[in-house]
């Protein structure tokens, strides 16, 4: 599947909800099928900076697509990690610097992102197309 | 005589305004309170009828500015039971007012001479005492913390000696709510001949001090931790204080005479208010003071007592709850957390709900440190919070729980 295909599965699973705690508790569901990260990377130098709760993430490539882990201290954070992770993982490399995120809008979670927001939404997409950077700069 | 609830809520127009969809419920009260009509009205009556710069202008408005501004430093004076009018300096706030005293005091030390700070203080009253101590190359000393959040006052005693130069304190602690027994900190600093700072941001709003009668050095408020503005508050130095120590910021106002060979300045609080101040703040702080006079302190302190017994009474019902700063004596402030959930998770489905609380550290990292925790959740009161938030409140952090669980 492409970046967008993911993110219109996604969006689709949500649009069931009709309140906000029905879409946090599913939001707090994914979570808890989150890739982890492998202990030996949950280290400080992988955690991203800007949030309240601390995200740690990891990406390695296999085939010439990009693969994160990750983990975090707060369910909420997990969720919103593991939605950006489902869309971004296995993808080349490009396409997740091409990738937009404004399905994060549509499926409800707008408020989280606000680049003052303490959750660092804004942080963690920045640094999983760093990954896809540094990836991409290897493929050249 | 107790207070009129319904009638102090409708002076603040925000306490009924929806927030994602339901009526807030405002808890971050320790952050910032929030402003009554009477003061919102100061604010824009400022601007409609009389606004112009103040102390230099030959012309009716300036003067008419003037006049109200100082009546403001007036009304602290009278408020905090300050000596001299004189002794009251405009700053922007509590973190301007200890820069100052931080900056001004480091010319006064000599290396090796011993500042102290305590355990249970904001970042603001750390930060610039470490810079003024890599300024002069004296030292920090602190006065540690015990489990129930108050300050181990027996090992405050040991640290003080002959080297002791000044000791910074808070008044009332923001993470946890302690009252820390300032009157026993000044006394004991004075006995080996240190001055003292009081950093009164977080009891400003819930105490009302007699700096006189408490004989300290320097007193610091921020005028929107008590129904005022953001961006004014005051710094008090006892008159021989803010003589020695030297102007902070060079501008106009603040000076006698300008040559480019030697520029003299002017008498206090002038010498410490370089530049136009905050008019409009300034008048409004005093309008803030008027209006929680009005309402009295003394109600406003045995309600939030009642308030805070009565949410404590109903947050230790809740499995698996922890209070930090357990002690007896503080303002209403619960910073708690939940076994197994991050206070990020807590705040932010309150949040969905329409209840602002604060999480995170709290600007006091060394707080969280003691307690080998990443943060807390806060809830702090003001007068005009009532029983029915505090159920709201607690039905909410009920529902949050066993959504996180």
């Amino acid at each position: 599947m492409t970046v967008e295909q993911v993110q219109d599965e996604i969006m689709d699973e949500f649009s069931i909800f009709d309140d906000w705690m029905q879409r946090y508790e599913y939001m707090i569901e994914l979570g808890k099928s989150l890739p982890l990260i492998e202990t030996k990377h949950k280290t400080d130098d992988n955690i991203i900076k800007g949030c309240q709760s601390k995200v740690w993430v990891h990406a390695d490539m296999i085939d010439e697509k990009v693969v994160f882990t990750a983990d975090s201290d707060a369910v909420i954070t997990k969720g919103i990690i593991a939605i950006l992770i489902r869309t971004f993982s296995n993808q080349p490399p490009q396409d997740i610097l091409d990738a937009n995120t404004d399905f994060i809008d549509q499926i409800g979670l707008k408020e989280h992102l606000s680049p003052t927001r303490a959750n660092g939404l804004v942080s963690m997409i920045k640094q999983l197309k760093l990954y896809a950077l540094a990836y991409q700069t290897q493929l050249n | 005589m107790e207070l009129n609830l319904t009638k102090i809520r409708a002076d603040f127009p925000i306490l009924s305004r929806k927030v994602n969809g339901q009526d807030l419920v405002y808890l971050d009260n320790a952050a910032t309170s929030q402003t009554p009509t009477q003061v919102i009205d100061v604010i824009a009556d400022y601007y409609r009828s009389y606004n112009a710069n103040i102390h230099r202008g030959v012309h009716s408005l300036s003067q008419e500015a003037t006049d109200k501004f100082e009546q403001a430093r007036q009304n602290i004076q009278t408020h905090f039971n300050i000596p001299k009018s004189h002794e009251v300096i405009f700053t922007s706030g509590t973190t301007h007012s200890i820069n100052l005293v931080a900056f001004g005091f480091g010319t006064l030390l000599d290396p090796g001479d011993e500042v102290i700070v305590s355990a249970l203080e904001h970042h603001a009253n750390i930060v610039p005492w470490q810079m003024m101590c890599e300024r002069s190359g004296a030292i920090l000393r602190v006065i540690p913390m015990t489990d129930d959040g108050t300050l181990d006052m027996h090992a405050y005693k040991e640290l003080l000696n002959k080297k002791t130069k000044l000791v910074f304190v808070n008044h009332v602690s923001n993470a946890l709510g302690t009252i820390n027994p300032i009157e026993e900190i000044i006394d004991n600093a004075h006995k080996v001949g240190a001055a003292v700072l009081v950093d009164g941001a977080q009891a400003c709003g819930h105490i009302k001090p007699d700096l006189k009668k408490l004989d300290v050095d320097f007193y610091t408020v921020s005028a929107h931790k008590l129904c005022g503005p953001t961006g004014i508050g005051m710094l008090y130095g006892k008159e021989k204080w803010l003589n020695k120590l030297p102007p902070y910021q060079g501008g106009g106002e603040m000076i006698d005479e300008v040559t480019f060979e030697k520029t003299t300045y002017a008498d206090l609080p002038h010498k410490f208010e370089a530049g136009t101040p905050n008019i409009c703040g300034g008048i409004a702080f005093g309008a803030a003071l008027d209006y929680m006079n009005a309402v009295g302190f003394e109600k406003i302190g045995r309600y939030e007592d009642e308030l805070l017994q009565y949410t404590t009474e109903k947050l230790t019902q809740i499995e698996g709850l922890r209070i930090y700063g357990d002690n007896k004596h503080k303002t209403a402030v619960i910073s708690f957390n939940l076994d197994g959930i991050h206070p990020y998770d807590i705040g932010t489905l309150l949040d969905k709900m329409g209840i602002a609380v604060r999480t995170g550290h709290h600007c006091a990292q060394p707080i969280m440190d003691y307690y080998k925790i990443p943060g807390t959740v806060r809830a702090s009161f003001a007068f005009y919070n009532t029983k029915d938030e505090v159920d709201t409140f607690f039905n909410g952090v009920q529902r949050a729980v066993a959504m996180l669980r």
